[in-house]
């Protein structure tokens, strides 16, 4: 499809200058990105053939000014930003999809304004622990180990493109900093154990939500996945075999019916 | 020349295959598995020991740091140190400058802490406290005490301001900062030193952090591993960025770390030294990327900077050191180790290249046995020193950021 429009919007809070990407047409539905930076993927081609998908930038990154992350002090800010911005897009009553850290952000906003959030879909989020599965404490991992502690299914079309490194040397070093400030700015609402007190809020929660998880995801465990539907009023768990933390990118076959079906349903 | 005696306090006794059977010396190397706590008690007995004949041979100071979760040197406080250094010397009528090089404040909570105890080695040593103010590694600061990383450096800033404030100022004040909330300072004790004891940053070459220097007219410590050679690049740029900053070429406004070990003759003291550069480079900087500068520590300008300038070749730690002998680091010059004649040559050498006018010698690194320690600190002492204190005598710079009680 056509690459997305980007459109500005200037949050109150924090002054955020917001910028969403916003593609397909149909009803409206809200896309949050993983700690790796914002990308405009074959899975949100998928969404976007049946919804307008808004997917915002995290501060700091994508359209948005590298340095607004400091304005951002909390993750209470985060979620007011959030919130304004919703409004400002007029999404009163919206589906919300998030992937990693923005499944953790997508919970964040469905416990704080609940009639919001008409329905939700979580792939692999972040936000509860458990000590005896930790969260890979991925920000320090070594480089040369993220491919395998991210993919299970490293020949998927998706995972193949993403591991391909630019051959340009200017290219390639824009593409490491950015990446690597993306986990920065992201890692400020997750640092250094990413438990802050989503557990506490996720009661409030009332939008059915499906829960889709990689069995062999080694950055999150698959075991939280029950510990995310437990703590919300309406949840179901998908969990897709062969895929590790990103199911959306090693098995869209799946994972593309599965929450089409999901959000028409 | 301000030549001082820095000291990393490491585990001088770490097993043959360190290196390989884990993955850092820093957070993954277990206390359990690798160190006896009577055994450490007597490590950090030499170290002081090899700091106050520092004091005795007349360095100029004797420097110390702070370090976590790491068998590389862990002076987890250098103010217990420090203060232990401040009092010796004071009995034995000693003046060398305490060379904090330094506690975190940007880890230390609430760090008017840092404040206070800096201000006891000032009042104790009688005005002879250097304030260093590191960064902190991200492996420190971030892992080892949950600091956010992107987090980290507005911290610092925002420490250094309080710590200098609280020092500085003859009145009750609130502090409200974004990191650091205090209703009411009064700090106690103060220091000596008027207005405040000098400042000394410390710094791994991060252009950030040397904008910030000449801003405030702090001088700067790159504190390499690496050796003059490779620090070229760096302090050639950073004498050019003081001059955009309109800084002059004083050498006193920077400083360098060296490993030096020194012997009768070059082929002795590649005798005495060769296994503990080895021991040093291998297994005390066994020491991932990662761990160094976790996303969020390196601000976005330095990151883009740092992969796409081809910067990259000259920071310090692309240099994969496994496959290289004590030979090739010596000849690489990353630690100097050779006669009275070459070590002389080759530290003269580096300071007027690097135009630097405060060098951290450290004579105890990696597994360096306390007699051979004490041997070389002696003989440097005796035999070196004095050729490199007269260096930038004669060309009337002022050192403004050594304090006046210091003498060696």
């Amino acid at each position: 499809m056509a690459p997305p429009a980007v459109e500005t919007v200037s949050v109150k809070h924090c002054d955020f200058e917001a910028k969403v990407k916003v593609g397909g047409s149909g009803p409206p539905l809200v896309y949050l990105h993983t700690a790796g930076g914002p990308m405009w993927d074959g899975f949100l081609d998928v969404l976007a053939e049946e919804h307008t998908v808004y997917a915002p930038d995290h501060p700091g990154t994508g359209d948005t000014a590298r340095d607004s992350i400091h304005g951002v002090d909390t993750l209470w800010d985060l979620i007011l930003i959030y919130d304004e911005l919703l409004a400002s897009l007029e999404l009163s009553s919206v589906p919300i999809v998030g992937s990693s850290f923005g499944g953790m952000m997508a919970c964040e906003l469905a416990a704080h304004k609940p009639e919001r959030i008409s329905k939700m879909v979580l792939l692999d989020p972040i936000g509860l622990w458990r000590d005896d599965a930790p969260v890979t404490p991925y920000m320090i991992v070594p480089q040369q180990d993220l491919p395998s502690t991210l993919f299970h299914n490293m020949d998927a079309k998706p995972v193949q493109d993403f591991l391909t490194m630019p051959t340009d040397p200017q290219e390639l070093g824009m593409r490491i900093a950015e990446s690597v400030w993306a986990l920065g700015t992201t890692g400020k609402f997750v640092w250094p154990i990413p438990d802050k007190g989503l557990k506490k809020r996720m009661h409030r929660i009332t939008a059915p939500t499906l829960i889709i998880w990689g069995r062999h995801d080694r950055l999150i465990s698959s075991v939280y996945a029950q510990e995310f539907a437990d703590r919300i009023a309406d949840a179901r768990v998908e969990i897709i075999e062969e895929a590790g933390h990103v199911p959306q990118w090693e098995a869209l076959e799946t994972v593309g019916p599965l929450v089409t079906q999901f959000l028409s349903g | 020349m301000k030549v001082t005696s820095f000291h990393f306090m490491p585990h001088r006794e770490l097993p043959e295959d360190f290196d390989t059977r884990y993955r850092s010396a820093w957070i993954d190397a277990p206390w359990w598995e690798l160190a006896d706590p009577e055994r450490v008690g007597e490590y950090y007995d030499w170290s002081i020991d090899e700091l106050m004949l520092a004091a005795k041979m007349g360095f100029d100071g004797l420097g110390t740091n702070e370090h976590h979760q790491n068998a590389y040197g862990f002076m987890c406080n250098p103010n217990l140190f420090g203060a232990i250094l401040a009092k010796l010397t004071r009995d034995q009528g000693l003046s060398p400058a305490i060379v904090q090089l330094g506690a975190t404040i940007s880890s230390t909570a609430p760090p008017i802490r840092i404040a206070e105890e800096y201000a006891v080695l000032d009042c104790l040593s009688g005005g002879r406290l250097i304030a260093g103010v590191p960064l902190g590694l991200g492996c420190d600061a971030d892992i080892s005490y949950g600091v956010t990383p992107i987090t980290q450096r507005e911290r610092w800033r925002e420490a250094l301001e309080l710590m200098l404030k609280a020092w500085t100022t003859d009145d009750f004040f609130a502090w409200n900062g974004k990191y650091f909330q205090l209703p009411r300072v009064n700090l106690w004790p103060r220091p000596i030193q008027d207005p405040h004891p000098p400042i000394l940053v410390p710094g791994a070459a991060s252009s950030s952090t040397w904008d910030y220097c000449f801003e405030h007219d702090f001088p700067y410590c790159f504190l390499s591993y690496f050796g003059g050679r490779s620090a070229e690049n760096v302090m050639d740029r950073f004498w050019a960025r003081a001059a955009e900053n309109g800084r002059d070429e004083n050498p006193y406004r920077a400083g360098f770390l060296q490993l030096v070990g020194v012997a009768d003759t070059d082929a002795q003291a590649f005798e005495d030294f060769s296994q503990h550069v080895e021991y040093f480079y291998h297994k005390c900087l066994h020491l991932p990327p990662e761990y160094i500068a976790p996303p969020g520590y390196m601000d976005y300008k330095s990151l883009v900077n740092l992969f796409t300038s081809g910067m990259l070749e000259y920071s310090d730690f692309t240099v994969d050191l496994k496959p290289l002998s004590a030979k090739d680091m010596i000849e690489k010059g990353f630690a100097v180790v050779g006669s009275v004649a070459t070590v002389r040559e080759q530290l003269a050498a580096i300071a007027k290249r690097l135009n630097i006018g405060h060098l951290m010698t450290v004579l105890q690194f990696g597994s360096m046995p306390h007699d051979l320690a004490m041997r070389n600190i002696e003989q440097f002492g005796q035999e070196v020193l004095p050729q490199l204190q007269p260096i930038w005598q004669d060309k009337g710079w002022e050192n403004s950021w050594w304090p006046v009680a210091a003498k060696a």
